[in-house]
């Protein structure tokens, strides 16, 4: 049933996504291809579509894949059962037990949990960047995305020697918008 | 005011006007909730980013709930959390409605080829914010690496492996190397 497939699917993601919005990315990848919701390509849209506009990333993954699948009821679902285990934790330990994260055996199971997050974040980057970059078909490569990641890459971490926080995520998203209505128009 | 009235407002009011997530929003949140309501102290804003760290889920759903448990216990979390997200639920579920038909408008789909390859760059970048955050020392690269060198074999092949499941593996990996350590060290200690 596709309402409980939902709410397990995001319960999953709220219960490992550490490291905030971007921890979350590879694991909503994972269930949503998985399951069949939406397209890579797709996710990928909606993945700027979460970051230009307001609210928690995950948050608007979740509403996004939950109204694609199950209309009103189903973006309901899956953005409860995302928020439902950091709610539930939080709770927990400024109610109950404030020293819990301090217990050493927590600190361990943490200790592995967050470099490996942060392992998977990184591939999932690079992958990402390696198959929207270099497009091949018929032993032809394109020519266009690869010059779109090359130039897009200079602006985005280039920018950071003049400025210094350099340009911001959403900025990026813009010029790469209109850098895409340029080179394939 | 009625606390919880105002609670859901000033949430209501961040998730309103946070773009990006996360750490953007811890520096609006602390803005609201110390400076200007003085609902917690500026110690208390600094543990609630330690326990956002160490607790999965969003960082501003963390905050929400803590704050509103301080102010109103139950009811104030819910309602402090519901405020959060409430704004951009009601945002993405109407462009939900027509981002199908959106991307059929050829300047459109061309935008969103662009727009394609700065998300990969976007993460790549959080990534390497993250890694220079990091303790420096051994373990946590070896696990950085073994996860970064399988996750991209599962990505690069057919391989099907829950990202959730390399995770696990890891804290428990760390965890059992933990408690194999731990009599050692505290015998040591006893004598």
């Amino acid at each position: 049933m596709i309402l409980l497939d939902l709410f397990i699917g995001f319960l999953k993601v709220g219960c490992f996504a550490f490291g905030g919005a971007y921890g979350a990315i590879p694991l909503i990848r994972d269930v949503v291809l998985s399951y069949g919701w939406l397209s890579d390509e797709m996710l990928t849209y909606m993945i700027a579509v979460s970051e230009s506009t307001p609210g928690p990333i995950m948050v608007n993954l979740a509403t996004y894949v939950g109204s694609s699948q199950a209309g009103l009821t189903g973006s309901l679902i899956a953005t409860l059962a995302v928020v439902l285990p950091s709610f539930i934790i939080v709770l927990l330990v400024t109610a109950l037990l404030e020293t819990a994260l301090n217990n050493p055996y927590i600190q361990a199971l943490l200790r592995g949990l967050k470099p490996c997050m942060i392992g998977i974040v990184l591939a999932t980057g690079i992958s990402m960047i390696l198959k929207n970059g270099i497009v091949l078909q018929d032993n032809h490569m394109f020519i266009r995305p690869l010059l779109m990641t090359i130039g897009l890459g200079a602006v985005y971490f280039g920018s950071r020697r003049f400025r210094k926080r350099g340009i911001s995520p959403i900025l990026l998203i813009c010029i790469s918008a209109v850098a895409g209505i340029l080179i394939y128009g | 005011m009625n606390i919880l009235l105002d609670l859901f407002l000033s949430f209501a009011k961040i998730g309103l006007f946070t773009f990006g997530g996360g750490y953007a929003m811890i520096a609006l949140i602390e803005n609201t909730c110390v400076a200007e309501k003085q609902w917690i102290t500026h110690d208390e804003m600094m543990n609630i980013t330690v326990i956002a760290e160490s607790t999965p889920g969003p960082i501003a759903i963390n905050c929400a709930t803590y704050v509103g448990y301080k102010q109103g216990g139950i009811a104030g979390s819910l309602t402090a959390t519901l405020g959060m997200i409430l704004p951009s639920f009601c945002i993405i579920f109407a462009i939900s409605r027509f981002l199908d038909h959106f991307l059929e408008i050829v300047w459109i789909s061309h935008a969103f080829q662009g727009i394609k390859i700065a998300v990969g760059i976007l993460i790549l970048d959080a990534a390497v914010n993250m890694l220079k955050k990091m303790q420096k020392k051994p373990m946590p690269r070896i696990i950085v690496l073994c996860a970064f060198a399988a996750m991209m074999v599962i990505n690069m092949t057919s391989v099907r492996i829950s990202s959730i499941l390399l995770m696990l593996t890891a804290g428990m990996v760390s965890l059992f190397l933990f408690v194999i350590k731990r009599p050692v060290m505290k015998g040591g200690a006893g004598q």
